[in-house]
């Protein structure tokens, strides 16, 4: 058994009354891919934003590559979130910078680069992302969605980041968009050799980018397996959830008349 | 039961708040600081702020010099009208008129645009970026507002005694010699500086506010549109409130 890179123990968390993570154990190898899947309000963004450290939990252990990041502060926070990178929902682009400035962003203000050498880094980015120069000179305003998701993944890899975080990658695109995203994000960690985590519920991405899928279910993780095993996982949870099913163990909150 | 929770509540904002400009200050005014942003802020918050505070200051010294005059005429004082634009000027309604007017045009500006970048995750996005957001976005904006807020007082304060003059020599029969010496002659340093003090707080608390509502502000345009708001009136409500705790300090000896 490889050391874990990522690894989450027992983390918990509550807004108020409200407990979002109700114990969170999970571990991903180097240079593996897992996906979370999950319905909407199960804590899967929540648990990102933990280990990140935007989000302080409660209790509970997080460690990357050995090192526990819980209750990290200032500077060397600062040393951890460097080896991070990170495709957020909506992109995220600031909307005030041109594309490269996006792309280049954490090169300039985090790494201190000249800004000449970070836009030839951008551009050699937003090319392996499958977008011309010309696009660096745009504003996000001026592009399409799936335009600025890829962006925002060029954005995410542009340090060359050891662990890369996928949040809802092909949410709001068109399949054929979708899976264009899906390719890239492949190609992209696969030439980086980084550890992700995404977190989807849509189960084409999910198959696509798997190694390991695991299924996040009011705030704990209960199934994880192989992505291969995920059609026969045996547990009802999953399987209503892969198949999109209104009838199963988990009920939505909807008053029905 | 409802008083007792709306105590805490306003405790617990109080705290909030307090926590926020502790950060705002140990982590966003901390070298290496972002000078790209720091100017582009003095340029948004001050120089943009001009037309705004100089209509404000010209309109106010006028009908200040109109009141008193009518004011003065009851007590056969009207020769005071020149002295006392000049001290009502730089002393309350240049600093004061000024804030409040830069807290709607700014306060409300910067919780919009981080409220925005809040909502859109843009915030985050920075962290993931390895950039402090206190750092990169409140430093700047508390900075420029600091210097700015103190230049544009010196401006509304010159706008504020012209208005008095136009007013007092064109439409009050003053003659203009003696109404510009007796407002030199009368105005101490200490009125000029004591304003440009409380004028360096107000910017302080106008971008304050404009970054904490921004910061916290929750779910999508209303989130931000109720950001905004609270920015403005919280900002309006601290400048007052310094204002008369400053005012009973610096006049005190």
């Amino acid at each position: 058994m490889t050391e874990a890179h990522i690894e989450l123990r027992d983390v918990r968390k509550a807004f108020g009354p409200k407990s979002v993570l109700n114990g969170i154990d999970i571990a991903v190898p180097r240079s593996h891919s897992l996906v979370v899947i999950g319905g909407s309000g199960t804590g899967k963004s929540v648990m990102l934003k933990c280990i990140l450290g935007i989000v302080r939990p409660d209790s509970g252990s997080i460690r990357i590559g050995g090192e526990e990041v819980v209750g990290l502060s200032g500077g060397q926070r600062d040393k951890v979130l460097s080896r991070f990178g990170m495709l957020f929902q909506g992109a995220a682009l600031f909307d005030s910078l041109p594309v490269w400035q996006n792309v280049a962003f954490g090169l300039i203000q985090g790494k201190k680069m000249r800004r000449r050498e970070a836009k030839e880094i951008a551009i050699t980015k937003l090319g392996q992302v499958g977008l011309g120069p010309e696009v660096g000179e745009l504003f996000p305003a001026e592009l399409s969605g799936g335009m600025q998701k890829r962006v925002g993944l060029a954005r995410a890899i542009a340090a060359d980041p050891e662990i890369i975080f996928f949040d809802e990658p092909t949410t709001g695109l068109d399949p054929i968009m979708a899976d264009v995203i899906n390719d890239l994000i492949v190609d992209c960690v696969k030439r980086l050799g980084a550890t992700t985590i995404s977190i989807t519920h849509d189960m084409a991405s999910a198959r696509k980018i798997a190694d390991d899928i695991a299924m996040i279910y009011k705030g704990r993780i209960i199934w994880q397996g192989k992505a291969a095993d995920v059609d026969d996982s045996g547990n009802p949870y999953v399987e209503q959830f892969i198949h999109g099913s209104a009838q199963g163990p988990i009920q939505m909150e909807v008053l029905r008349p | 039961m409802q008083t007792g929770r709306l105590v805490l509540g306003l405790l617990a904002e109080i705290g909030r708040v307090a926590l926020f400009t502790k950060d705002a200050l140990f982590q966003g005014l901390m070298p290496p600081l972002f000078l790209r942003q720091t100017g582009d802020q003095l340029l948004r918050i001050g120089y943009f702020s001009l037309p705004v505070v100089g209509l404000t200051a010209f309109f106010t010294g006028g009908v200040l010099a109109l009141q008193i005059y009518i004011g003065g005429s009851r007590f056969n004082a009207e020769s005071l009208v020149s002295s006392i634009v000049a001290l009502g000027i730089t002393r309350e309604l240049g600093p004061v008129l000024a804030g409040l007017m830069v807290a709607g045009r700014v306060a409300a500006a910067i919780a919009a645009e981080l409220g925005t970048m809040r909502v859109t995750e843009q915030i985050d996005a920075l962290v993931t970026l390895s950039t402090n957001p206190f750092k990169y976005l409140v430093g700047p904006r508390l900075i420029a507002a600091v210097i700015a807020l103190p230049l544009l007082v010196v401006v509304a304060d010159t706008i504020g005694i012209m208005g008095g003059y136009i007013v007092g020599t064109r439409s009050l029969g003053f003659n203009s010699a003696a109404y510009l010496k007796n407002t030199v002659d009368f105005l101490e340093p200490h009125d000029v500086t004591s304003g440009l003090i409380k004028s360096a707080v107000f910017g302080f608390i106008i971008a304050l506010m404009g970054c904490y509502h921004g910061f916290n502000s929750k779910g999508g345009a209303q989130g931000v549109g109720r950001a905004t708001t609270n920015a403005v009136v919280s900002a309006s409500i601290l400048i007052l409130a310094a204002n008369y705790v400053m005012t009973s300090l610096l006049f005190n000896e």
